[in-house]
């Protein structure tokens, strides 16, 4: 039986290539192993070997071709006795290998493509003004609750006491007590509560006094929020968003500093989102809350009290599924979310001061991850380093390493590094607290180790 | 004793409702035996006039939560029987599409927010379910079916609270078959669900869950409390299930005598024919012919669930999010 050649790929990344030269011809003989043929790209050429023994029965593609798709039938091997006849088909109708049965994309661990892609760029909002983050995020629950009745706030302390963190601050006055709402401490009970409204037609706004809390309540966001369109055969969404601090706050121990940024990254059916400037807190908090889907919103505390510029245009709004790059280079990639995205600025005017080149990527969104930011940086850059706060295993950098590996493997000049929250739990000591999360300086050292 | 004054109308759907349950439940029982349905079932024989009384008093704008035991709680709400029966069997053809399966099945059109795989997962949801028929302002009442089992998770206890807090349009229907799994309630529940509910300042019903009369009428008093805006209660339904937790379990935690007593004493289906026969509500004809036809419709189910094609590749992954 006849079997088809087809155009190689040089790395995972590889997408066309040009012919180079045959080295064979039709009719004659090849054994299993023979280089038959040589195709290059602009990195690099390789020799195409024959894996069955065989006739070359026919060529396809012609020597000197150009821009010839990866698993394109290049020729057709013939077994013995066997002639050309038999191979008319024409090489369209047999699929390519990555074509077959399986729904998930071949070599490509996410199931579902970056939303970057359609999203269109980022359009300028003029005029801005300085704020607070704590004003940006209060300011765009204020606008979405304006806009849409259906939107309400529940949490602990969010209405009287206008926020445990003061994020809602005035809320109640505008909006009254059927709109924001104050619960019992009951973590649980309260987002599940939350999830029920918003199956059921209303677009719930859950704060966490801090997300080390909503561990308790990790049930209702996953199984029932994350799960329930898939579940139900797309009947019904949950049009939803969990927000309050997350991370590392200052001298608050253990069970009040985590970052959860990794747990929640890992379900499909939640979006997750990590501000770090008011611009963020604010376009990305509307985006939040008119989006279809479950969204977590991590803030950060000590963020809370930041000032930013933020763009005074009433209909500011970001996208999610969009990174920022904070600061272009040319020399390294530095990914960061929320609070580290400061501090991989620090690091990078640090790397100034000493003739490096840093490009510092605020990522915003964590689920969809905007992928093709990171790697277009990457194949400028050759080299990155990814920093967030949480715990290294398993974590953030572990992905964005992963996904830059998939699709800029070729452009690596060396491995990415990671630069992350030491692996144990938060010390309370004050010494041990800043011993165990990023500094600008772990940034500086992993990328002078690369360059 | 309760009151025959119903609607004929109601009682006729009603029975029709038990019975539909009671041989889709028996029909399971014998086609999970064949091999042919994988996973986790969980049956309601036994239980039938529970969640038939407490749905007789709801329309399609009323909300209800179920449990993992969730079969009788979606036909008492009028979902499609071989829309479930599909999906049971894990067909495109099925109520989610193949994708939820026995514990998960949800017809959002009938306002059957979903069977839930996680004990005491119901009772939040409804109350979330219940602030949404408030503050939309529908008239909807939501209705959360758990079990003396999860009468002890947290979420259950926190609902009961947070239901009482805001006043809301629920009603907490604990089905009590005295088995959370295989740990009998005497040993897992402490106090009284009755105790529970003053706990919590609400109102306490409970009732005969073999006697579809006694439930349709006291659920009915709790219903309509929250319909009217008098706040949430707890209706207490005392029942037997007649088989294992889920098919497989042999059940060695209770006397096989127990369980025939039960099957023999309290048939709900049995006590209907009974009383509205002797009444003279219905003939034996009449409920006959309606056996009848139940019986051809579950058989036509089952035909078309095992003839209907599988999901498509591309099924898997379409509605992991409404937009991406």
């Amino acid at each position: 039986m006849s079997t088809q050649i087809l155009m190689p790929a040089l790395s995972p990344t590889m997408t066309e290539g040009k012919l180079a030269k045959w080295l064979k011809s039709t009719g004659d003989k090849v054994s299993s192993g023979d280089v038959i043929a040589e195709i290059e790209t602009d990195k690099a050429t390789m020799e195409v070997e024959a894996v069955d023994d065989g006739t070359l029965g026919r060529i396809l593609v012609p020597e000197g071709a150009e821009n010839v798709a990866v698993n394109t039938p290049i020729a057709v091997l013939l077994a013995e006795g066997e002639d050309d006849t038999a191979t008319d088909a024409p090489a369209a109708e047999t699929p390519a290998p990555s074509d077959t049965a399986t729904p998930a994309p071949s070599g490509d661990v996410a199931p579902l493509p970056p939303a970057a892609a359609t999203v269109a760029p980022e359009p300028e909002w003029g005029e801005t003004q300085e704020i607070t983050v704590r004003e940006a995020l209060r300011d765009a629950m204020a606008a979405e609750l304006r806009r849409d009745e259906d939107v309400f706030l529940i949490g602990e302390e969010v209405a009287q006491y206008q926020g445990a963190y003061k994020v809602s601050q005035g809320l109640l006055d505008e909006f009254g007590e059927k709109r924001i709402i104050d619960t019992p401490i009951t973590e649980h009970g309260f987002t599940g509560l939350a999830v029920g409204a918003g199956l059921t037609g209303l677009r719930p706004i859950v704060e966490f006094m801090t997300f080390n809390f909503a561990m308790q309540a990790i049930d209702h966001i996953i199984n029932s929020a994350a799960k329930t369109l898939y579940m139900s055969g797309g009947q019904m969404g949950c049009p939803i968003v969990f927000r309050g601090p997350n991370g590392a706050a200052a001298r608050v121990g253990a069970q009040h500093s985590q970052c959860y940024a990794s747990w929640y990254a890992h379900v499909p059916g939640l979006k997750v989102v990590a501000p770090w400037s008011s611009a963020d807190a604010k376009g990305l908090l509307r985006a939040a809350i008119r989006d279809p889907n479950p969204v977590i919103f991590l803030e950060n505390e000590i963020l809370y009290g930041h000032k930013f510029p933020c763009p005074v245009d009433e209909d500011f709004i970001l996208p999610i599924g969009r990174a920022k790059i904070e600061r272009e280079g040319t020399d390294v990639t530095i990914t960061a979310f929320s609070i580290m995205v400061g501090v991989a600025l620090e690091a990078a005017e640090k790397l100034a001061e000493q003739g490096i080149s840093a490009e510092v990527i605020n990522l915003r969104s964590l689920r969809p991850l905007d992928t093709e930011t990171i790697v277009n940086s990457v194949k400028k850059t050759s080299r990155l380093v990814s920093v967030e706060e949480g715990w290294p295993f398993a974590g953030i950098g572990a992905e964005i390493s992963m996904q830059v590996i998939e699709h800029a493997f070729d452009w690596l000049d060396a491995p990415p590094v990671r630069v992350a929250g030491l692996d144990v739990p938060m010390p309370f000591a004050a010494n041990l607290e800043k011993l165990a999360l990023p500094q600008p300086d772990w940034i500086v050292d992993a990328v002078k180790k690369l360059v | 004793m309760s009151t025959l004054q119903i609607n004929r109308d109601v009682m006729a759907r009603s029975y029709r409702a038990m019975r539909t349950i009671r041989d889709f439940e028996e029909r399971l029982h014998i086609e999970f035996a064949t091999g042919e349905i994988p996973g986790f079932v969980h049956l309601y024989c036994g239980e039938e006039a529970s969640g038939v009384g407490v749905c007789a008093n709801l329309t399609d704008n009323d909300t209800i939560a179920s449990t993992h035991r969730g079969h009788g709680h979606c036909i008492a709400k009028g979902v499609d029987v071989g829309a479930m029966m599909a999906e049971i069997y894990g067909r495109k053809s099925g109520i989610c599409g193949g994708k939820g399966g026995s514990m998960h099945i949800a017809d959002l059109s009938r306002g059957m927010l979903g069977a839930n795989g996680i004990v005491g997962g119901g009772p939040p949801l409804i109350c979330g379910a219940a602030l949404s028929h408030k503050l939309l302002k529908d008239g909807g009442v939501a209705v959360a079916f758990y079990g003396d089992g999860a009468s002890n998770e947290g979420t259950t206890l926190e609902s009961l609270n947070l239901a009482s807090v805001w006043h809301l349009p629920a009603v907490f229907v604990v089905e009590d078959n005295g088995y959370g799994e295989a740990t009998a309630a005497s040993y897992a529940v402490a106090g009284t669900q009755k105790a529970r509910a003053a706990g919590f300042g609400m109102e306490y019903f409970e009732c005969d869950g073999t006697d579809f009369f006694d439930v349709y009428e006291v659920a009915g008093k709790a219903i309509e409390r929250a319909r009217r805006g008098e706040g949430p209660s707890m209706v207490h339904v005392h029942l037997s299930r007649w088989y294992g937790h889920f098919e497989g379990d042999s059940m060695s935690y209770r006397k096989s005598e127990d369980v025939a007593a039960e099957r023999r004493d309290r048939d709900c289906l049995v006590k209907f024919r009974n009383r509205t026969t002797e009444a003279g509500l219905f003939t034996a004809d009449e409920l006959d012919s309606v056996d009848q036809a139940v019986r051809d419709e579950i058989e036509l189910s089952v035909r078309n669930a095992k003839a209907a094609p599988m999901p498509e590749a591309p099924d898997l992954l379409s509605d992991v999010y409404v937009s991406y």
